[in-house]
């Protein structure tokens, strides 16, 4: 057997889709307080106790708050750091991608900022793969400009399902997902409905349908998604 | 023995106290307070009647510890064996040093000498053994000097509370009628071992008097300085910029604290400048460390704070936090070490944005949301873990809520609409209330309770809103709504 033909039998054996390569992913949230992306973030993390690193610039904890520990409910240890400007949470990122001990890094970037070009999520996509070490970047408050990053999406609160037992009461989250751009897999839009006590996205193709009735989903009428 | 920076004036009675069963009670009395009767024991309420121009400072007996710990390897200038002798007093052992100094007498006056240029005052004394000096310097003449021969007649006519005894033992010997040591002496050998057979060494004279005259060993064990690690690099002439000297002073520093099977968490930049003042920079690691390369790292962005002046020609590089550390062997697999990676990696975090800007939030016990999130350092263990509330909890919190203005349907239950950074959200569907009451034991007295609300914008944004407090519940106007945080 030549070594063309092992090499590329190796090559076939990394490919396979068991093993994943993680890269740099980006999410924008359709409004700024929304916490849908954070949430179908979290779905996407690998399953493992190694620690995430969350880097939040000043703004982005201004106005959209910090996370929430009890809410999130994992049990594998957060590092934030609380930075002032992108340039640093850019910095940051990159370096904890440097550690391969880590199981994910998120950073929340506000706005356009000049620090945040092609070069810099260049060098944090191929740090990530380098690293295989999952890293997503939040964008709030910012249009999905030139970038490397491997996959985008945008990512948007739906009225949730209904309630089981309450029809008053709001059901499971569900988010509208548009993956407007990606190397890997074909784009597309979704309507995802998300459990987090089994840990379950389920996702089901947005069909298109007419437009909502005015009055619909007001108290007291049932509202479906 | 006592450290004072402006000492009082002598003929003051001072004394420090501390805290006893029943209010504060003397500790130490000077000597003015002593010759007016004072004796450490008594209650400063019944002195202040008896004395009222006291003057009463609080005890330090840790602090006093610590400085004599310190005073003892600065007492090394005399002689090798150095060790502190309970909470009031240094032993020296002078054996073979003494005539490096004029001998022992001309010996006694340097060290009173030097003592008082420290604003110490000393009693000194040399004798052959622990027990002899003891008895000697608190109880004979004033630096008296004692050979080896003369002991027993030395320390005759002191009492026997120079015996190191506990004050029961001294009391006990008192009613016997042995009131000096050499009485002690005289009384037969048997009948002491005879009555004091169970009695341990510090109730037992039989003992402490062989110990004082020698018959029973008591050497000094001598404690052990922690070395300094420092490294100094002296240039020809006066530079503004330290960073190319910076890597060979690691890699110096760093071979020190291997050979001494050490490794340091904090690290000192000093720079010597030309105009005689001094600049320094600090570093701190999460774990220790003596790999020169990540020593060096954490310097990178942390030199330009250095103020150089006119330049400076001398810079130190000193390890602080030394601790004993073991070699640790890296998997043999070739995998990367990943404990180690992560205290690197929070190292460079904390260097560069200081170790306030890097965290770990942690479970705490409390039902008030924000009180149930608590932080602490990057890789701390938490200390205690709270439990995860069976309740909905949002994925963003607030950390100041925000007020928002709401349109009402009932007064007890959630907003029909409401008004939240200019916008208006209409409130299509909601669960809750789940009330929230203050904790008592933590707040101030007039908080009002909170009645969290989960509401659906009719854009499908799901927000925890509260309502503070009850209409008329008499802890303030009319209740005030709040944003808390957002769902998924």
């Amino acid at each position: 057997m030549s070594l063309l033909k092992v090499r590329q039998r190796l090559s076939g054996q990394v490919k396979r889709p068991g093993t994943m390569v993680h890269t740099l992913s980006e999410a924008f949230p359709e409004t700024v307080t929304d916490a849908a992306a954070l949430g179908f973030v979290l779905t996407r993390l690998p399953r493992t106790t190694a620690p995430i690193l969350w880097v939040q610039d000043r703004l982005s904890r201004k106005e959209t708050g910090r996370p929430y520990l009890v809410g999130i409910g994992m049990n594998r240890p957060i590092i934030m750091v609380d930075l002032s400007n992108a340039t640093d949470v850019l910095w940051a990122m990159e370096d904890g991608l440097r550690c391969r001990a880590l199981g994910a890094v998120i950073g929340e970037i506000w706005g356009a900022p000049s620090s945040l070009n092609f070069t810099a999520t260049k060098r944090l996509a191929l740090r990530s793969e380098a690293a295989n070490v999952p890293c997503w970047l939040i964008r709030r408050a910012a249009s999905p400009d030139l970038s490397a990053a491997r996959e985008r999406w945008r990512v948007a609160s739906l009225p949730a399902a209904p309630h089981p037992h309450d029809a008053q009461a709001p059901g499971l989250p569900r988010w509208s997902l548009e993956l407007f751009r990606s190397r890997r897999s074909k784009t597309g839009q979704w309507m995802a409905t998300h459990d987090q006590a089994t840990d379950r996205l389920d996702l089901t193709p947005s069909v298109r349908d007419r437009a909502l009735e005015p009055h619909d989903g007001t108290a007291g009428e049932r509202a479906t998604g | 023995m006592e450290r004072q920076g402006n000492a009082p004036p002598d003929d003051i009675p001072i004394v420090l106290a501390h805290e006893g069963h029943h209010g504060p009670v003397i500790y130490a009395a000077n000597r003015t307070a002593r010759l007016n009767g004072i004796n450490p024991g008594s209650r400063v309420v019944d002195i202040r009647a008896v004395c009222p121009e006291l003057q009463v400072e609080y005890a330090d007996p840790a602090g006093d510890r610590a400085a004599l710990e310190r005073l003892a390897l600065w007492a090394r200038r005399w002689c090798p064996w150095t060790v502190r002798d309970k909470d009031d007093g240094l032993i020296l052992d002078t054996t073979g040093s003494a005539h490096l100094l004029g001998g022992e007498a001309a010996m006694l006056v340097e060290m009173e000498t030097q003592l008082s240029l420290l604003g110490l005052s000393a009693q000194l004394a040399v004798a052959p053994t622990w027990g002899a000096a003891w008895a000697l310097a608190r109880f004979g003449p004033v630096r008296s000097v004692c050979g080896t021969d003369e002991v027993g007649g030395k320390l005759g006519p002191l009492p026997v509370t120079g015996l190191r005894l506990d004050s029961e033992t001294v009391l006990l010997l008192r009613r016997l009628g042995l009131k000096t040591i050499g009485a002690v002496m005289e009384v037969p050998r048997l009948s002491l071992t005879r009555r004091f057979v169970k009695a341990g060494l510090a109730s037992n004279p039989l003992l402490r008097l062989d110990q004082a005259l020698g018959k029973l060993a008591e050497p000094v064990a001598s404690v052990e300085a922690k070395p300094r690690f420092q490294m100094q690099s002296r240039l020809a002439e006066p530079v503004f910029d330290p960073t190319p000297h910076l890597p060979e002073l690691c890699e110096k520093l760093c071979n020190a604290l291997k050979q001494a099977g050490q490794g340091c968490r904090r690290l000192r930049l000093t720079v010597y400048r030309t105009d005689g003042d001094v600049s320094h920079v600090d570093v701190a690691t999460s774990a220790t460390t003596r790999d020169p390369n990540h020593l060096h790292g954490l310097f990178r962005d942390k030199i330009e704070r250095i103020n150089p002046g006119f330049g400076f020609d001398l810079i130190s590089l000193e390890a602080g936090s030394v601790e004993e550390m073991q070699e640790q062997q890296n998997r043999l697999d070739g995998g990367s070490d990943d404990d180690l990676h992560l205290t690197r990696l929070v190292d460079r975090l904390s260097a560069k944005f200081g170790p306030r800007a890097v965290t770990r939030p942690v479970l705490r016990e409390s039902h008030i949301p924000e009180r149930a999130e608590g932080r602490i350092a990057a890789l701390a263990a938490p200390a205690e873990t709270g439990a995860i509330t069976p309740h909905e909890r949002p994925l963003r919190l607030f950390d100041h809520p925000e007020e928002i203005r709401v349109l009402y349907a009932v007064p007890e239950g959630p907003p029909a609409q409401f008004i939240w950074r200019r916008q208006t959200h209409r409130v299509t569907r909601y669960s809750g209330p789940e009330r929230i009451a203050p904790e008592w034991w933590k707040d101030r007295p007039g908080t009002r309770l909170r009645d969290y609300f989960k509401v659906e914008d009719q854009t499908g944004q799901r927000i925890w809103l509260y309502r503070e407090g009850l209409h008329e519940d008499g802890r303030g106007g009319d209740p005030r709504w709040f944003v808390h945080g957002c769902f998924a």
